[in-house]
């Protein structure tokens, strides 16, 4: 019995390929280029410190995913050859505004509290975070070292998923749109827009943005709508910067990333020179020697976002074997869905507890 | 091995490259200038440390990168002058020219 996924990005295929690892058959169905990919655009952080400040049952399952992480790097890349150069030395959020990281500080208190107390992060004034970043600009108050963040290479990763994928005897079919999806009980046929069908016993729709059109008739809300985010890269630098922030992170081939705006104007992916422009400030701001960087690339690219931000799972109420999975977070969490979800997906007892992320919610 | 087209030229200037003073005749580029001075080398890779130089000169390949007051150029598009200084681009932070890490970025402060 095949397992059909609908949507061949970072979180598709890391479903995919833990079902491979246990055992399963599956075929992913990935779109068209022109579509909207998170998973081609993201800012490649394995990201915990400050997530879930209203929900710690997502700082959670973020931290067990991020604690999954080296063992899932080394299972794709004895799958793939590909290394994704995770890091996880820890991140710093950098801080202009006293008043902004008091609040901050404030935040990330309530949700150590709320996690029991196991939430390491160390609030750094400007002398004491210049010891562990030198490079630091004299408008920088001070920042929040966490070292439960990294980052890998996101571009990497969705290609040592493919391969993985495929090496372990994984399908994936490209530029096949789902337009339709008929259903019943552990019977799926996925219509495509080339007018071809393809059947499967179970499914799971991780079609970001794509299943606001799709999420209907498996029997789901998929409330999901797109949050655009700018990002510039620029030539490759001497290594400077050991720590990932929110919005400045150095990859491992010397280029920096710097993000990540967000601008709520539907399905639009193209860049502004205002925002821009005001992504490079912050960054000079933050490292005034980036001031005499060229850069080599922007893009803009659209976050899947829920209503409330956190992610979705949620078993189909109306047809027996059909799942839904979205995230904004799909590189923090990849592993805990290659490692975790499987079992979600199938519906064994050693399913994780993912009830405070269904879609009861809306 | 370069050899110059025209030997005679009329006028030549000297600029700096990793503090050795280099003549050139005026108009030519900083990468021709470097390699009719020898120099096929201009820089290491970022990533792999491979050595790299002028290869299209004509400001497609971005090979021939080198740095003047600490901004990263392509010396092929990049004319010669008098008391030019070039140097190479740096691999590591130390490396840097220290006057880059200071004050409010390097930002020319434009006369009103």
């Amino acid at each position: 019995m095949t397992t059909l996924i609908i949507g061949g990005g970072v979180v598709g295929l890391s479903i995919a390929f833990g079902l491979l690892q246990q055992g399963k058959s599956v075929l992913v169905l990935d779109g068209g280029d022109g579509d909207f990919r998170a998973s081609r655009g993201n800012f490649g952080l394995v990201w915990i410190q400050g997530k879930g400040v209203d929900c710690p049952s997502y700082s959670t399952w973020s931290r067990r995913s991020a604690g999954l992480w080296p063992g899932y790097a080394n299972d794709l890349k004895a799958a793939s050859g590909i290394d994704v150069s995770l890091s996880q030395k820890g991140g710093v959020d950098y801080f202009t505004d006293e008043e902004e990281l008091a609040d901050k500080v404030s935040a990330l208190e309530g949700l150590r509290t709320a996690v029991g107390g196991d939430y390491p992060f160390e609030v750094l004034d400007h002398t004491g975070l210049k010891k562990l970043v030198p490079q630091i600009g004299p408008k920088v108050v001070g920042g929040l070292y966490s070292p439960m963040d990294g980052h890998v290479n996101p571009l990497q990763l969705l290609k040592a998923l493919t391969i993985g994928v495929k090496s372990l005897g994984g399908d994936i079919r490209t530029g096949a749109q789902v337009v339709e999806i008929k259903a019943a009980d552990h019977a799926f046929t996925a219509i495509l827009a080339s007018g071809d069908h393809v059947e499967g016993g179970s499914i799971v729709l991780s079609a970001g943005l794509g299943a606001a059109d799709l999420g209907e008739s498996l029997g789901f809300k998929a409330p999901v709508r797109p949050q655009q985010g700018q990002v510039l890269i620029t030539e490759k630098l001497p290594f400077f910067l050991e720590y990932p922030s929110g919005t400045l992170r150095q990859v491992n081939e010397g280029g920096v990333q710097v993000g990540a705006s967000k601008a709520e104007i539907g399905p639009d992916d193209r860049e502004d020179l205002e925002t821009l422009a005001g992504l490079a400030r912050h960054a000079v701001e933050v490292f005034p020697h980036l001031a005499k960087a060229k850069l080599v690339r922007s893009w803009a690219a659209l976050r899947v976002m829920s209503p409330d931000g956190l992610p979705i799972y949620q078993r189909s109420a109306k047809y027996e074997g059909a799942r839904f999975v979205t995230c904004h977070s799909g590189i923090t969490l990849a592993a805990a869905h290659a490692t975790l979800l499987p079992d979600w997906v199938m519906g064994t007892n050693q399913a994780p507890d993912l009830s405070d992320f269904s879609e009861a919610r809306f | 091995m370069f050899v110059s087209f025209e030997p005679d030229a009329a006028e030549t200037v000297v600029f700096e490259f990793e503090g050795q003073k280099i003549s050139a005749p005026r108009g030519a580029s900083v990468a021709a200038a470097l390699l009719a001075s020898g120099r096929p080398s201009l820089r290491a890779t970022p990533v792999s440390g491979a050595p790299r130089g002028p290869f299209c000169m004509m400001g497609a390949c971005f090979d021939c990168l080198v740095q003047i007051d600490g901004v990263t150029v392509q010396a092929c598009m990049t004319s010669v002058a008098d008391g030019l200084v070039v140097q190479q681009v740096p691999r590591t932070m130390s490396e840097t020219q220290s006057d880059h890490m200071n004050g409010d970025g390097g930002f020319v402060e434009h006369v009103k």
